[in-house]
């Protein structure tokens, strides 16, 4: 085997009194794929942030080809070749994908900039990693996708000798992480040593060399991942055997609860009809863009839409996310970071944002702000310091969160976009648990999600989405990941939805 | 994790540095000057710091809310002008009385509500950047006072003038009206800020909007409110402003905007919005005001230094309450 080309030995980080990483030792070598795995909370993104110098080890040593460094500045390990890829781009919004690969080394003729040379580099990078996106195209009208690939183009760029990337598949489509995982192929096979963490523990059996696994702030597992399967990986990360991930479907349903009949959102999608009853879980699959967000944005007010809605037989006017409350229907976004929570705020402001007027008479009482904190910090095991700002807590954590402030305001037909969207298969186990005592509670509950699995398992009957129309509808039996990829990408037989939403 | 023994809770310096700064000030004037301290320099700073200290408290909520207000002095020299005019209008039919005081004081509290709401108008249901907004209606309101005083000054009648003076000049118990009422509005707007459904909202809206709309927050309601409220503060600054000189001229107000809004930076609240108290812009209105009331009692620094000074302890203030970043 080769010498590592970046290694960390013995590693520890403390914030203030607490020491989140506990002589972390691992190594990465030129030509391999090292896959770092662990709950939310584990410590990897600490851990690459010290490999990629955004922060020194508190004690312990990173060691560059062989040779002890301690990076005074980010640009010293960019110098020495090391990129990290944030989980959340790290690109100027407001600038085209020309600009942001260039950033900090423009090239220049004279005392102007070489745009001619630039943009043709740009094209060069982005045609090799197959993103088709224009090299003038301002970076906020990208999608996800083709953020991460002029990430990985502005890596190329600077001469990268070892990538890291954050969960680079977390927002990404299948079609999309077959792309990057060829790019990263062909950059090991080019001798770079990559570094990514991801929750797909599939994606890290397929790519995977080298593998470490992470629990508490420590080192589990770390050598050839050869030989682990995912149960073997769940189970070194979560440290108990995993016994069924999804909670057993009652199939017990009562009264009608939302009825929705030619729901138009205009732009993104189309006369969208279903049902949903009391006590059932309905799952929205389809790709990423083919609408599920938007019409369920729609149906709650957050966005114009047009369409005939029922709640509890009673035909209702939604304009206002407001008045979707009222009603007793709630969004839960997939975007925590963005639109679920005040990063800057505590838990108490953030828990009780939503339902802030049932804790005040004229004034808000702290007090019952407090013991509603307690209840849901208990209820839906919340951990980490009250007292810490939300921004700091983890991606599991903040979920749980977010989850805990929207039942809240108690709403009878909750809509859940993404549950478990970059969260471990621990918590993840906790977030189905939870979805399924709602449901047999008597609420009505959509699921909204990517991951196939998820909604298989969760779901007692499935919509599937295709281009801003349902494609069909599975459930039962048919409810497999065949059917519903099938009915997503608009092959194979139309399913007879419509007339089950009667 | 391991949690070791927790550390003693630090006082933050953004809460100490305003304060500190406060003290240190009044300390420097008792040294300078033994009339500092007398009750009669007390209750003129004050009531200086009033006018720009009731438009400062609305203006917290404006700027905690993720907005901004450039409008208020052009804006209370327009409602002055149009309150004198009113008046003066008004003088043959009504005579000199509190009825006509009263009429004047409606046409300010009127005048700045709507002002108020024009602005909210704008910004929250046409969509348009705050700032161009109000730099906008900032020039349209000191251009209309202009106009209407002809490009000369508005005064109000000799006799209605005497009359009214007591409002700025008097008070209960020694405490002069502009002082009352700026306490009072300071309280409400404290509690309002810390304890109340509008003040809660104004902070997750100034640090999220986009959770605050997702949170079925109205956010265009609570914005426009913020705006709302400033205007009206402004016709109650106003209504205690025109008794002091019982004129208004293009030159009435000026800066003041940017006044208030260096008091409310000043006092810890964040200018990008989420996070605002309404004590710390009091203590910020009060530096501002005794560091020209200090120039002016002693004689070691020109009096024309005066906004030298105000821009180095703005400056000083935001420097000072900088946080640093917490790690990951």
């Amino acid at each position: 085997m080769t010498d590592p080309v970046l290694a960390l030995s013995n590693v520890s980080r403390s914030f203030g009194p607490i020491e989140v990483l506990h002589g972390v030792s691992m190594a990465l070598r030129p030509g391999r794929v090292h896959a770092l795995i662990g709950e939310n909370g584990a410590g990897k993104s600490t851990t690459m942030k010290i490999m990629a110098g955004y922060q020194p080890p508190s004690s312990g040593t990173v060691h560059v080809d062989g040779r002890e460094t301690a990076f005074a500045s980010l640009g010293e390990a960019e110098a020495l070749g090391i990129s990290l890829i944030h989980q959340e781009f790290n690109l100027a919004e407001q600038l085209t994908a020309e600009q942001n690969i260039f950033l900090g080394q423009e090239l220049k003729r004279g005392l102007l900039l070489d745009k001619r040379a630039m943009r043709a580099r740009t094209r060069e990078l982005l045609d090799r990693l197959d993103c088709r996106v224009p090299a003038d195209r301002v970076v906020s009208q990208m999608s996800n996708s083709d953020k991460q690939m002029v990430e990985i183009a502005k890596a190329l760029l600077r001469d990268t000798r070892v990538l890291i990337m954050d969960e680079p598949t977390a927002v990404l489509t299948k079609s999309e992480t077959a792309v990057l995982m060829r790019q990263v192929r062909a950059l090991r096979d080019k001798g770079t040593a990559v570094l990514f963490t991801s929750h797909k523990l599939d994606e890290v059996r397929e790519i995977a060399d080298d593998l470490t696994i992470m629990r508490d702030g420590a080192v589990v597992f770390s050598g050839p991942a050869e030989g682990m399967d995912e149960r073997a990986m769940a189970t070194a990360m979560v440290g108990r055997e995993m016994s069924d991930l999804f909670p057993a479907k009652t199939g017990r349903f009562g009264d009608m609860a939302l009825e929705v009949r030619g729901l138009t959102v205009p732009g993104f999608a189309e006369d969208i009809s279903f049902t949903l009853r009391r006590g059932e879980i309905l799952g929205i699959a389809g790709l990423i863009g083919s609408g599920r967000t938007e019409t369920f944005e729609g149906l709650c007010g957050l966005r114009p839409a047009t369409g005939e809605v029922r709640i509890k037989g009673q035909p209702v006017t939604i304009r206002h996310p407001w008045e979707a409350l009222d009603l007793g229907m709630c969004y839960l976004t997939e975007d925590r970071k963005t639109r679920g929570l005040l990063l800057q705020k505590g838990m108490r402001e953030n828990l009780t944002l939503q339902a802030l007027h049932s804790f005040a008479r004229g004034l808000i009482d702290k007090g019952a702000e407090e013991t509603a904190l307690t209840r849901a910090i208990a209820e839906f095991d919340i951990r980490g310091s009250r007292a810490v700002r939300v921004g700091n807590l983890s991606g599991g954590n903040q979920q749980k969160l977010l989850f805990a402030k929207t039942m809240l305001s108690s709403p009878e037909i909750v809509i859940i976009d993404e549950p478990t969207r970059g969260i471990d298969i621990g918590t993840k186990q906790q977030m189905y648990g939870f979805i399924r005592g709602l449901a047999d509670q008597g609420r009505a509950i959509v699921v909204i999600s990517s991951e196939m699995q998820e909604v298989i398992g969760l779901a007692d009957r499935v919509l599937v989405m295709r281009q801003g129309r349902i494609a069909g509808e599975v459930q039962g039996a048919s409810l497999t990941e065949d059917a519903i990829v099938q009915l997503a990408m608009g092959v194979g037989q139309r399913a007879p939805v419509l007339e089950t939403a009667q | 994790m391991t949690v070791k023994p927790q550390a003693r809770p630090k006082v933050s310096m953004s809460v100490i540095g305003p304060i500190a700064a406060l003290i240190a000030l009044i300390v420097m004037g008792a040294l300078m000057n033994p009339n500092f301290l007398g009750p009669d320099n007390i209750s003129n700073v004050l009531s200086r710091s009033a006018f720009i200290g009731i438009i400062a408290v609305g203006m917290t909520f404006v700027i905690t809310a993720g907005g901004l207000d450039l409008s208020v002095g052009s804006m209370a020299a327009f409602v002055a002008g149009l309150m004198i005019l009113v008046m003066n209008a008004a003088l043959p039919s009504l005579g000199i009385g509190v009825p006509i005081i009263l009429l004047g004081m409606a046409t300010a509290l009127v005048a700045g509500l709507i002002a108020g709401w024009l602005n909210g108008f704008l910004i929250t249901v046409l969509g348009i950047e705050a700032f161009i907004v109000t730099l906008g209606s900032m020039g349209i309101y000191r251009s209309l006072v202009t106009w209407l005083a002809d490009g000369g000054t508005l005064s109000l009648d000799f006799g209605l003038r005497t009359f009214y003076q007591p409002v700025f000049y008097g008070g209960i118990l020694g405490i002069s009206w502009p002082i009352i009422v700026f306490a009072v509005v300071v309280i409400l707007g404290e509690i309002a800020m810390r304890s109340s459904v509008f003040g809660r909202h104004c902070a997750a809206i100034g640090s999220n909007d986009q959770v605050a709309k997702y949170s079925s927050v109205r956010v265009g309601r609570v914005r426009m409110a913020t705006y709302v409220m400033l205007g009206l503060l402004v016709g109650v600054a106003t209504i205690m402003y025109v008794p002091r000189l019982g004129s208004a001229s293009s030159s009435t107000g000026v800066l003041w905007e940017l006044e208030a809004i260096a008091a409310v930076i000043i006092g810890g609240t964040l200018l990008k919005g989420g996070f605002g108290r309404v004590w710390g812009t009091v203590i910020g209105v009060l530096i501002l005001t005794l560091i020209g009331n200090i120039l002016n009692l002693t004689d070691f620094v020109s009096p024309y230094l005066n906004g030298a000074i105000q821009g180095l302890i703005i400056v000083l203030a935001v420097v000072l309450q900088r946080e640093s970043k917490p790690g990951a």
